[in-house]
């Protein structure tokens, strides 16, 4: 079995953002016959709840919390097909499904809100940017998603958010996931107004609005 | 007399210059530009550019940048409503004009801020009509009470009724474009009016890193082909959506702007542009794009300085703040802004009444900033050799028990050796205490009380007014609002 050193050397890794290292260690452990849950649990999300307080701390800056951020998501992509396999109730917080809407190429606060999920543990489908609606619909579907968040920086593309709610309407989707909405223009009252089940201001305001969302139907079911 | 110094200030060598404009073109001609309008794609292709299609990636070879920078004029003048006063943008002129767009004001009453609406756009428009260091007039506040789809026409159309001043403004869908340009006709009596004598500037925005998205690549194809001066709004984040290093994010600045001056050429050679910006220094700890960073206002110096280099006309994003009131903050920020960009020479400053990144307005922030601006402006005109000689026939007098309070010479040179602020205080403790103890935040407003109890608005004639208004009332049908917002007391 696997030596407790390996799990300080994942959180050591997560910590200081090195993704070759951390994607090396996730291989070495599932070869070792470490279980993923194991590895996640007790190596890289002990690391990235680190970072996380190093953020809150101010200790960390944007660069150190992202890069961290990507080192999960490559650890990530090497154990979900055996947690899978395992069928192992994942330790994971919930899966995210993210993009820009269509008509809007602006990325860069939907990267950090996108980073902030993964930062907290959660499984992130990032779409990047000008994703067209129904898009956001199959993959939330296909991976069974817990979020779908919406990002707009235009106050024309702002419109297509309150379209995609129509759209789950449309197909009877309302309930299988929750859907969040965010972006410069975007506020509470229109997150009200086209019926989502969020809204934040920014991307850490984002993961805890999750975090509550996901207790609360835990609580409730 | 001897000739008088401009002051001016430089940060960049002749040597980086060159090598940042070097491989801005390097980046152009090997990793392309991201061009989402399919008008541009085909000037491209006719150009002989390579444009792959799938990605909408273009590669532009720097002869082709060569030949376009040769088109494109190295000043601009831009006319103010009437046709008559007009204003020389290139070299180193300097005009300030408060920045765009806001979605807020600050309201006096409470210090917070809310949505804007007509009444507040047009007071923000009334009030920037009055202060004579705002060379320009800016659809800088947007107002919340019509659709979106018209929001970019309907500030225009405000401005173009309450100010007399050029405008710096914009489009925010492609639709919006017609109507403003109708209006911009209308004001001037026809299209090639329009273009004899520009009334307007339309602001085009990259998105950064290296794209120009549908909406802005084609406000610059129709403003090239209507004579409508463009500003290039390059606007990377070091570190988030641009190079971290400033000389890193002026790289991409570069290619980025100097993919859309091609794009107007393009369009129609010798089109008017402006080699413009609105980067900032990314804050690592909020995520946020801070205007006041000093990084920020350097990284406008070195690409303002950069566009000299290329003989064009320049703007920035500078003279504002990211503080949420008038406080030290917004006044350090705002003062380091406009005399920083005052002494790089960048020919349109867009920022006074600005505050919290961009995105608010403030009318006591405008009267305030208005102040700051005057300052810049006697700091360009240098210190000058007024007399010869300058200072010693007057001590003779001096000697014999003369003051320098009562000599002709002060008479004659106070007001013009210097500039006696409205607002900043310079009373006494005992006097302010006795005038109420009041910061520069509540002067301010009892200068913008002042100013709009009595100064009746800048009306056009009423024929323009009329036509004016068929356009936005046309424009306002056509997105489902039968009626335009009443304007309070100057109903038209």
């Amino acid at each position: 079995m696997a030596s407790p050193q390996i799990f300080d050397a994942m959180k050591a890794a997560v910590i200081e953002g090195n993704k070759t290292e951390a994607e090396q260690l996730a291989r070495q452990a599932l070869a070792q016959g470490v279980s993923p849950n194991d590895a996640l649990e007790r190596g890289f999300i002990p690391g990235i709840r680190r970072v996380g307080q190093l953020w809150e701390q101010g200790e960390y800056f944007l660069p150190e919390l992202v890069t961290s951020a990507e080192c999960m998501k490559a650890v990530l992509a090497v154990l979900k097909p055996e947690l899978d396999k395992a069928r192992q109730k994942s330790v994971l917080s919930g899966k995210v499904v993210i993009g820009t809407v269509e008509g809007d190429i602006h990325d860069i606060g939907k990267n950090l809100v996108a980073a902030m999920f993964a930062a907290n543990g959660f499984e992130v489908f990032d779409l990047g940017a000008d994703v067209k609606l129904q898009t956001f619909i199959d993959k939330a579907l296909a991976v069974k998603a817990d979020f779908v968040c919406l990002s707009a920086l235009l106050t024309t593309t702002m419109l297509n958010q309150r379209r995609f709610m129509g759209l789950v309407k449309e197909q009877s989707l309302a309930g299988r996931f929750k859907i969040l909405v965010g972006g410069a223009p975007v506020t509470k009252k229109w997150a009200e107004d086209i019926g989502a089940h969020g809204y934040a201001e920014n991307a850490m305001a984002a993961v805890r609005l999750a975090l509550s969302l996901s207790a609360g139907a835990e609580e409730s079911s | 007399m001897i000739s008088t110094i401009r002051p001016k200030l430089e940060l960049l060598s002749a040597e980086l210059v060159q090598t940042i404009i070097d491989e801005g073109l390097a980046v152009l001609e090997t990793h392309g530009i991201f061009i989402e309008n399919e008008e541009a794609l085909s000037l491209f292709q006719e150009a002989g550019m390579k444009v792959d299609g799938a990605t909408r990636r273009v590669f532009i070879k720097p002869l082709l940048v060569e030949k376009c920078l040769a088109t494109t004029p190295s000043t601009i003048k831009l006319y103010d409503r009437r046709g008559e006063r007009s204003h020389t943008i290139g070299g180193d002129t300097v005009h300030f004009d408060p920045g765009s767009a806001a979605v807020k004001i600050l309201d006096h009453r409470d210090q917070t801020e809310r949505g804007a609406t007509t009444d507040d756009v047009v007071n923000f428009v009334r009030i920037t009509d009055c202060l004579d260091h705002l060379h320009f007039q800016s659809t800088g506040l947007v107002s919340g009470d019509v659709p979106d789809m018209i929001a970019d026409s309907y500030r225009l159309y405000l401005g173009l009724l309450f100010s007399a001043k050029p405008v710096v403004t914009g489009t925010f869908n492609v639709a919006g474009f017609q109507p403003m340009r109708d209006m911009l006709q209308a004001v001037r009596g026809g299209a090639e009016e329009l273009r004899a004598k520009p009334l307007a500037i339309f602001d085009a925005c990259p998105s950064p890193p290296l794209k120009w998205s549908n909406l802005t690549t084609q406000s610059l194809i129709d403003c090239a082909r209507a004579g409508i001066p463009s500003e290039l709004i390059s606007m990377g984040m070091t570190g988030a959506t641009s190079p971290v290093t400033l000389a890193g994010t002026l790289v991409q600045h570069v290619a980025e702007n100097l993919a859309g001056l091609v794009i107007g050429q393009l369009a129609k050679p010798g089109a008017p542009v402006i080699f413009g910006g609105s980067p900032s220094s990314f804050d690592m700890r909020t995520g946020t794009t801070p205007m006041g960073a000093i990084e920020t206002m350097m990284i406008d110096m070195g690409y303002a300085q950069i566009a000299k280099s290329l003989h064009l006309p320049t703007h920035a994003y500078m003279s504002l703040s990211d503080a949420k009131v008038n406080d030290s903050q917004s006044g350090l920020e705002t003062g380091l802004g406009a005399v920083l960009a005052g002494l790089a020479g960048i020919n349109v400053v867009s920022g006074p009444g600005m505050l919290n990144f961009e995105s608010c307005q403030s009318l006591e922030k405008l009267v305030i900033d208005n102040e700051t601006c005057g300052m810049v402006y006697r700091l360009l005109e240098g210190i000058v050799q007024r007399e010869q000689p300058m200072a010693k026939h007057l001590f003779e007098a001096i000697m014999r028990g003369g003051e320098f309070l009562t000599l002709p010479h002060t008479r004659q040179w106070f007001r013009k050796e210097h500039v006696y602020p409205r607002l900043a205080d310079r009373d006494t403790y005992d006097a302010w205490v006795a005038a109420g103890r009041k910061t520069m935040n509540d002067r301010a407003h009892d200068e913008v009380e002042r100013l709009l109890a009595s100064r009746p608005p800048d009306a056009p004639a009423p024929e323009v007014a009329a036509e004016l208004k068929k356009i936005m009332q046309a424009e306002a049908a056509r997105h489902g609002l039968s009626r335009l917002p009443q304007v309070k007391e100057f109903a038209v």
